[in-house]
């Protein structure tokens, strides 16, 4: 087996045993990469010289320490809008081309402790706006599995390293489905953590009331081996919560006899796909065979999720995109008249259509004489949503639903309407409006041969749940070890 | 997909109106040309009617959530930490001078 296809375990286990070393795994990558990035392009910035330098100091920790940290040594990719100091972050925007963030994120510290290795910053829709890519401004990343079709977004560069093996493990962040829907697309394990389980501290901000850094893996071992390496409080987030974080990795492999999961009647309703329909409720089948006892429930404003997290979105868009102003850092327009043309222009050069058109509807939505009829509905709205959560965990432990309503789509297919874009993220975006963890696990193949995933909703803080059914689903079954040719 | 964009569109009147684009390009600092100004009014009012569901919805008696976790005042520490050197702070600058980010005339001379 080639050093590239291992999944992390893997690697840790031989890095541990002296029978591979961290230097040769960044060079197996750094080999991968220069193949299939052609392919692909998943990646914005690669950082060959200072992983090969990180990878020789976790070599020599290997050799001299007993009992080295637990990701010493493992090449990891990161979305484009998580800060690594000295490290080119672009968020895929023309606005932050040349931004160098002068600290690190929260979760890069954290991980940069476990001993990993930071091998490049990968592609994303500008500013996460997006779901499937196509609005970076600097690049289209493709799906491993079908060089015509979208790897999701959107941190879709994190999900087409990882499926094509030019990453051991990658950060993505997630919005409304932002790492749900790229590895369910490309067919790897993605999984957004419980609001306040990660520090978002250098995690360049969109909705703030929704975002989540989470990981994104091979398996689902590999994503709780590195939520438990980024999980945890931080005082420099007063929204990360101040709660102990177990280690996940203790959750794979534990009984799921007697779990209740239950299936919203709503989310299996028109408009989903017919294969992605029979391979999700034969994935919900399965987990009966393994013990679980499946339920039928309700999620009654399923059907508002969209029109409610857009506006929220894009509200709290508008706002926190009001700091690219041209004067502290990225890109300025030339030749501005006076500092209200210098504003208006450098944002209007800086940012793409799709940002603009997020940033125009958000300060409509909260302006004087729309507030309460646009904002303010759906904030309660998002009160609605999330009852229905709330009431469907008092008779469940999980929730079991399809990821996204299609396989994979063709580039450009969306791109005309926002609207048909946005309604691809149905079935993820209420769990972010609720605060809830949620987790994409690959559950079968389209006849065309592309990725089906199936995505498991828990409670608030219940990740091992997750992680626990994840893992019993993916260990008895073999969907996760299909590789895309390339 | 049709399905469901079918299902969730109501035929009400698209409330935004040009003027209503510009006005809002001007809060969000965007310089729009003629040309973005009718294109973004088509494109926002299709997406406001699709919002506009929200409607068939009574919410008098539901209070807002802005934040899915319970959590309000957050208080630590005051301790002093170290801060960002001015260089550094001033690293990304498109211009800066004298340790400060140098930025247009704001006040014109009369």
């Amino acid at each position: 087996m080639d050093a590239i296809e291992l999944t992390a375990y893997e690697a840790r286990e031989k890095l541990g045993k002296r029978e591979i070393s961290s230097a040769e795994l960044v060079n197996a990558v750094m080999e991968r990469i220069r193949v299939v990035e052609p392919k692909i392009r998943a990646y914005l910035t690669i950082t060959e010289d200072a992983a090969l330098k990180q990878a020789k100091e976790a070599d020599q920790r290997l050799s001299s320490e007993d009992h080295p940290p637990p990701l010493t040594g493992i090449p990891v990719a990161v979305k484009d809008n998580i800060c690594i100091r000295g490290v080119r972050t672009t968020c895929g925007s023309k606005i932050l081309q040349n931004f160098i963030p002068p600290y690190n994120a929260t979760v890069i510290e954290k991980l940069a402790r476990a001993g990993a290795v930071f091998i490049g910053k990968t592609n994303m829709d500008e500013f996460a706006m997006g779901s499937s890519t196509e609005n970076s401004a600097f690049q289209i990343t493709r799906n491993p599995w079908d060089l015509e079709r979208i790897p999701g977004g959107s941190s879709g560069g994190s999900a087409a390293c990882v499926a094509a093996d030019a990453a051991f493990l990658a950060l993505g962040s997630d919005t409304g489905g932002s790492i749900r829907g790229p590895a369910s697309y490309c067919g790897i394990v993605g999984m957004k953590p419980t609001y306040g389980r990660v520090s978002r501290y250098g995690l360049v901000a969109y909705g703030s009331s929704l975002d989540q850094i989470g990981p994104m893996t091979k398996d689902v071992k590999d994503a709780a081996l590195l939520l438990s390496a980024i999980a945890g409080h931080d005082p420099r987030d007063s929204t990360s919560a101040d709660l102990s974080c177990p280690d996940y990795a203790l959750a794979c492999g534990r009984d799921i006899k007697g779990l209740r999961i239950g299936v919203p009647r709503e989310y299996f309703a028109e408009g989903l796909d017919k294969e992605v329909e029979h391979r999700v409720q034969a994935a919900i089948m399965h987990l009966s065979g393994l013990g679980a006892e499946i339920s039928e429930i309700s999620l009654p404003h399923t059907e508002y999720a969209i029109a409610c997290y857009y506006l929220c979105a894009m509200a709290e868009a508008s706002s926190n995109l009001a700091r690219y102003d041209g004067a502290h850092y990225g890109y300025r327009t030339k030749d501005a008249e006076n500092i209200i043309d210098m504003y208006s222009r450098t944002r209007a050069e800086g940012f793409g259509t799709e940002v603009k058109r997020r940033i125009m509807l958000g300060t409509y939505a909260l302006s004087a004489g729309y507030y309460d009829a646009y904002y303010l509905k759906a904030l309660k709205v998002r009160t609605l949503i999330k009852q229905d959560f709330e009431r469907a965990f008092e008779n469940v432990d999980l929730v079991a639903t399809p990821v996204a309503p299609t396989p994979a789509f063709k580039i450009g297919e969306k791109t005309q309407d926002p609207l048909t874009m946005y309604l691809s993220d149905i079935f993820t975006i209420s769990l972010n409006l609720a605060g809830m963890c949620g987790i994409s696990v690959p559950c079968g193949f389209s006849n065309g041969g592309l990725p089906i995933g199936l995505q498991l909703i828990a409670d608030i803080f219940k990740e091992e749940t997750l992680f626990t059914a994840a893992y019993a689903f993916e260990q008895s079954t073999d969907h996760h070890k299909r590789k895309p040719v390339l | 997909m049709a399905g469901l964009v079918e299902q969730g569109m109501k035929t009400i009147e698209g409330t935004i109106f040009s003027s209503d684009v510009r006005h809002s390009a001007l809060l969000s600092r965007l310089h729009l040309t003629e040309e973005e100004i009718a294109e973004y009014t088509t494109v926002l009012n299709s997406i406001l009617e699709y919002f506009a569901k929200l409607n068939e919805l009574d919410t008098s008696q539901v209070p807002p959530t802005s934040h899915s976790i319970k959590m309000q005042n957050v208080f630590r520490e005051d301790v002093t930490i170290p801060s960002l050197p001015v260089e550094e702070a001033l690293a990304n600058a498109p211009e800066s001078k004298a340790n400060c980010f140098k930025v247009p005339r704001i006040i014109q001379e009369m």
